[in-house]
């Protein structure tokens, strides 16, 4: 179980301090795919960096029990003069498992071939995104945090990751930053609506999708 | 993929705790050789290679101009170990200044500590002075340009003190960094001040009293004048005080860690 309470988020900014997350108390329990919808800026990822432990709340309290993926398809943590190769040897060495068997599954999954072994500074975004899907579906976690992911690649690959992830990974619990309708709609059992750095809970689709556009001030159609 | 049975980062005794330590120590290093030195050419020999070929060209250069003016003391054996301190003090803040801004995403990981990047920085350099310092104390021995030391014992004993004093410096000025830009910016002429004052190119015994007595203020300079006690203490007259550097290195480590203590908590760590 993820459980966040009271949690408040602040940054210092040339404008003066802006409240990002505002006394925002959330539960995620093991297996729930939780999905989370927001304008640009009204603290998704904030939330997904205070949940994967990279940033503190400013006040509040985080309990975790269970493993937390870092951001999936999370392209900063690479080293850009690696090359691929040596960018999973080193994750694998921080978390403890075999190297070997896991390059091969990132050589298939990846489809980056040579590549692999050139530095990772010469790989276009695309290249980039692919190898992070890849290497983070090789450490077992039982929470994955999914920030705006489906960006990823072609159809296919994209058809590949879904199946990864909510086929082969669907009893694990997600959280999932997204923007797309058809994304969010089939694969989460709830969903998080951020407004003002309040958080709203909704269990239904249509209507958490409803508000979400009434908000970004597109026209509603029912 | 399983995690051979166990979550990615379940929380464990203390043995285990260890064994998380010396494996993120371990890839932390690994990923610094590599990224600094590559695979191409010599690879990870640069790391020694490269501060060895510095200490070389001054030992020649020094040697040839004989620098300390009518003195019997070993100009190879004083160029070495001179030169070799300063690498060590000088090199260890140089990579931990900023060290963290290049490495936060790693922090994603929670197994990684602030301070593991720290120490991984620190070893690294340790590393590449201490065998810069022996291969070359062997090769010239070697080529017959250079005595063995005195007391091999109290060398060992001054360098590792020195090292002491380079890593809470590097751990202090490192932290202080993450604060304040300034550091960044002040520590390269500092460090280029500090080092003619720092004792590589001069024996305490051969400056004036008065001067002497501003010298002896800089830590690093007691452990330069001990190794060199070690190295060659028959020919000189040395001038140092080790439960001064003592009291230097437990100072600057305690400031040092505290200061990524510091950090750490201000990032969310436990």
């Amino acid at each position: 179980m993820i459980r966040l309470e009271n949690v408040t988020k602040q940054y210092d900014t040339n404008a003066g301090r802006r409240t990002v997350l505002d006394n925002v108390t959330i539960t995620i329990q093991p297996g729930e795919h939780v999905g989370i919808l927001g304008r640009n800026g009204a603290g998704k990822s904030t939330l997904v960096r205070i949940i994967s432990g990279a940033e503190p709340p400013t006040s509040g309290t985080v309990e975790r029990s269970m493993s937390v993926s870092w951001p999936l398809a999370f392209t900063g943590g690479f080293h850009t003069t690696m090359t691929g190769a040596d960018n999973l040897r080193f994750i694998c060495r921080i978390y403890g498992v075999d190297f070997h068997e896991r390059l091969q599954f990132v050589k298939d999954f990846s489809e980056l071939g040579s590549f692999l072994y050139e530095p990772v500074g010469i790989y276009s975004s695309g290249m980039r995104a692919r190898l992070a899907f890849a290497i983070s579906m090789t450490i077992d976690f039982d929470c994955y945090l999914i920030d705006e992911v489906i960006a990823v690649g072609d159809e296919s690959f994209r058809d590949k990751c879904r199946v990864e992830l909510f086929e082969k990974r669907k009893d694990k619990a997600m959280l999932i930053v997204s923007h797309s309708h058809r994304y969010l709609k089939g694969n989460c059992d709830r969903f998080l609506l951020f407004r003002d750095g309040k958080v709203e809970e909704h269990t239904d689709f249509d209507e958490v999708y409803y508000l979400y556009k009434v908000m970004l001030g597109e026209a509603p159609q029912r | 993929m399983p995690n051979d049975g166990a979550p990615a980062d379940a929380p464990g005794g203390l043995t285990q705790a260890w064994q998380v330590q010396r494996r993120v120590l371990g890839a932390l290093l690994l990923r610094e050789m590599l990224t600094r030195y590559g695979r191409n050419n010599i690879g990870f020999m640069w790391l020694f290679v490269e501060p060895m070929l510095f200490t070389l060209v001054i030992t020649a250069l020094w040697s040839a101009t004989r620098q300390i003016h009518g003195s019997s003391i070993p100009i190879t054996a004083f160029a070495l170990t001179g030169y070799s301190s300063i690498l060590m003090w000088r090199n260890m803040p140089g990579r931990c200044i900023g060290a963290l801004k290049s490495n936060m995403p790693l922090l994603y990981h929670r197994q990684v500590k602030i301070l593991d990047v720290y120490i991984a920085r620190v070893t690294l350099e340790f590393a590449a002075a201490t065998i810069s310092f022996v291969l070359l104390g062997l090769i010239l021995w070697g080529a017959e340009l250079l005595q063995p030391p005195e007391d091999s014992i109290q060398v060992l004993w001054g360098w590792l003190m020195l090292a002491w004093f380079g890593a809470g410096l590097a751990f202090t000025l490192g932290g202080l960094s993450e604060r304040f830009d300034l550091v960044d910016k002040l520590w390269p002429p500092m460090s280029y001040i500090l080092f003619p004052l720092s004792g590589a190119a001069f024996l305490v015994d051969a400056l004036p009293r008065s001067a002497q007595e501003i010298v002896l203020y800089l830590p690093m300079l007691h452990a330069v004048e001990y190794i060199r006690d070690g190295y060659f203490g028959s020919q000189f007259i040395a001038h140092h005080d080790l439960d001064y550097l003592l009291g230097a290195n437990m100072l600057l480590s305690v400031s040092g860690l505290s200061l990524i203590r510091q950090i750490g908590l201000e990032a969310g760590e436990q």
